[in-house]
C-alpha cells in the first residue's frame, strides 16, 4: 500500500474545492441579482450588464457567466482526475478516467475512422461541456444550454469545421458538390447546407428549454392544486404545497438528467457524423498524390 | 376598444401556439415506428442490441427535430410575441 504524502492530499483537496467553488459562485451571483418575487416564473437568461460596442452592444447574460463557470469547474475536475496518475492504475479516479478516455476513443474511431483519430478530445470536451451545462439545473442555476445563443455558437463552430473538411477536397470539388445529383438541385443543397447548424442548435436548445418549461408549468399547477385542496388547514400548514412533493422529482429525473445527457451525446454524435461525412477521402488522396508529383517534378527540374 | 384589441392579440397568440403543436403528431408516429422496428430487430438478432439501440436513438433524435421546430414557434408565440405585438399596437395608437 503506497502512502500518499500530505502535500498530495492538500493539492487534492484544493482541486476539489476549486471544482465546487464556481457552482457556489454561481449560486451567490444568482442570489444577489435575482429580484424578490414569489411563485414560479418562466424567464430567459437575465442580463447582468451591457458593454458598449461600435456595431452593437454586447450584453453579458446569465448564460455566458454560467458557461464560463462550467468551463472553470470542468477544468479543475480534469486536473483533479489526472492528479497522481501512475502506470499500475492503482486509484479509483484513474480507472474512471481511463474508462472515459477509452470510450471516447472507441466512439470516435468507430464513427469517424482512422483519419480523425485526433478528434477524440474535441468530442469529449463538447460532450462534457454540454452535459455539465444541462446538469446545472440540478443545483438550481440557469442552464446555458436552454439559451439558443450558446448552442448556436457551438453549431456554427461545427459548421465551420464541416466546411473546412469539405474544402480539403479542393474548392472546385466543393462547388461541384452543390450541383449533385442534378444542376436543378442547387438551391436545395444550399438550403440544406445552412439547415445543418440550425437544426443542430434547435434540437438541443428545444429539448432542454421544453424540459424546464414543462417542469415549471407542472410545479405551478401543483402549487395551485394544493392551495385549493389544503388551503383550509390552519396557519403555515395551509400554505405548504403538499402536492409538490414527489412528482416534480420524477419529471426532473427525465427532463434534467436523461434528456440533458442524451442531447449531449446526440450533439457530439452528429458533430462526428457530419464532419467525417463531409470529408471527401478519395478526392483528398488524389489531390495529395498530384501535389507530390508536382513537387517531385520540380525537384527533378532543379537538379537537372 | 383597446382592451378588445389586446384581448384578440393574446387569444390569437394562444390559439396559434396550440395549433403549432399539432406538429407533435408527426414525430410521435415516426418515433413509435422506429422503436417498434428496433424492437423487432432486437428480437430477431439479440446480439446486435447495442448498435441497434444507438442507431434508433440517433434516428429518434433526428425525427424529433420537426416537433421541436413547432415547439420553439409555440414558445415564441406564448412568451415573446404578445408583448411585441402589443408594443406595435400601442405605437400605432399613439400616432
Amino acid at each position: 500500500m503506497n502512502k500518499r504524502s500530505i502535500g498530495f492530499r492538500i493539492t487534492d483537496a484544493l482541486l476539489v474545492v476549486l471544482t465546487i467553488l464556481p457552482l457556489i459562485a454561481g449560486l451567490v451571483i444568482k442570489a444577489v441579482t435575482t429580484p424578490a418575487s414569489d411563485g414560479i416564473e418562466i424567464s430567459g437568461a437575465r442580463i447582468f450588464f451591457t458593454i458598449k460596442m461600435p456595431l452593437q452592444d454586447l450584453p453579458i447574460t446569465e448564460s455566458q457567466v454560467n458557461t464560463w463557470l462550467v468551463i472553470i469547474a470542468v477544468f479543475f475536475l480534469c486536473l483533479f482526475l489526472t492528479h497522481g496518475l501512475d502506470e499500475k492504475c492503482s486509484s479509483k479516479r484513474q480507472a474512471i478516467l481511463e474508462w472515459i478516455v477509452e470510450k471516447t476513443d472507441g466512439l470516435v474511431n468507430e464513427n469517424m475512422g482512422d483519419y480523425f483519430k485526433a478528434y477524440a478530445p474535441f468530442v469529449a470536451a463538447i460532450m462534457a461541456l454540454s452535459v455539465f451545462s444541462s446538469l446545472l439545473t440540478l443545483v438550481g442555476l440557469f442552464p446555458p444550454t436552454s439559451d439558443l445563443n450558446v448552442i448556436a455558437g457551438w453549431a456554427v463552430l461545427v459548421f465551420f469545421m464541416i466546411t473546412y473538411y469539405k474544402l480539403k477536397g479542393g474548392f472546385v470539388n466543393y462547388l461541384k458538390g452543390f450541383t449533385e445529383p442534378f444542376v436543378p438541385f442547387t438551391p436545395f443543397n444550399i438550403i440544406s447546407e445552412f439547415a445543418t447548424p440550425i437544426s443542430m442548435s434547435f434540437r438541443h436548445y428545444g429539448n432542454v428549454l421544453s424540459g424546464s418549461v414543462i417542469s415549471a408549468l407542472v410545479a405551478a399547477g401543483l402549487q395551485g392544486a394544493s392551495k385549493a385542496l389544503f388551503g383550509w388547514l390552519p396557519g403555515q400548514i395551509g400554505s405548504f404545497p403538499f402536492l409538490q412533493i414527489g412528482l416534480p422529482a420524477v419529471l426532473s429525473l427525465y427532463f434534467d438528467i436523461f434528456s440533458g445527457c442524451l442531447q449531449a451525446f446526440i450533439f457530439a454524435m452528429l458533430t462526428m457524423l457530419y464532419v467525417s461525412g463531409g470529408f471527401p477521402m478519395d478526392e483528398w488522396e488524389k489531390r495529395m498524390a498530384r501535389k507530390k508529383d508536382k513537387k517531385l517534378k520540380k525537384q527533378n527540374k532543379l537538379s537537372a | 376598444m383597446l382592451e378588445l384589441a389586446i384581448g384578440i392579440i393574446l387569444g390569437c397568440c394562444a390559439l396559434g401556439a396550440g395549433m403549432a403543436m399539432i406538429a407533435g403528431i408527426g414525430p410521435g408516429i415516426g418515433e413509435g415506428n422506429a422503436v417498434a422496428k428496433a424492437c423487432e430487430a432486437i428480437g430477431r438478432q439479440p446480439e446486435c442490441k447495442g448498435s441497434v439501440t444507438t442507431t434508433m436513438i440517433m434516428g429518434c433524435a433526428i425525427a424529433e427535430t420537426t416537433g421541436l421546430y413547432a415547439l420553439v414557434i409555440a414558445i415564441l408565440l406564448i412568451f415573446v410575441a404578445p408583448s411585441r405585438l402589443v408594443d406595435i399596437l400601442m405605437e400605432i395608437v399613439n400616432k
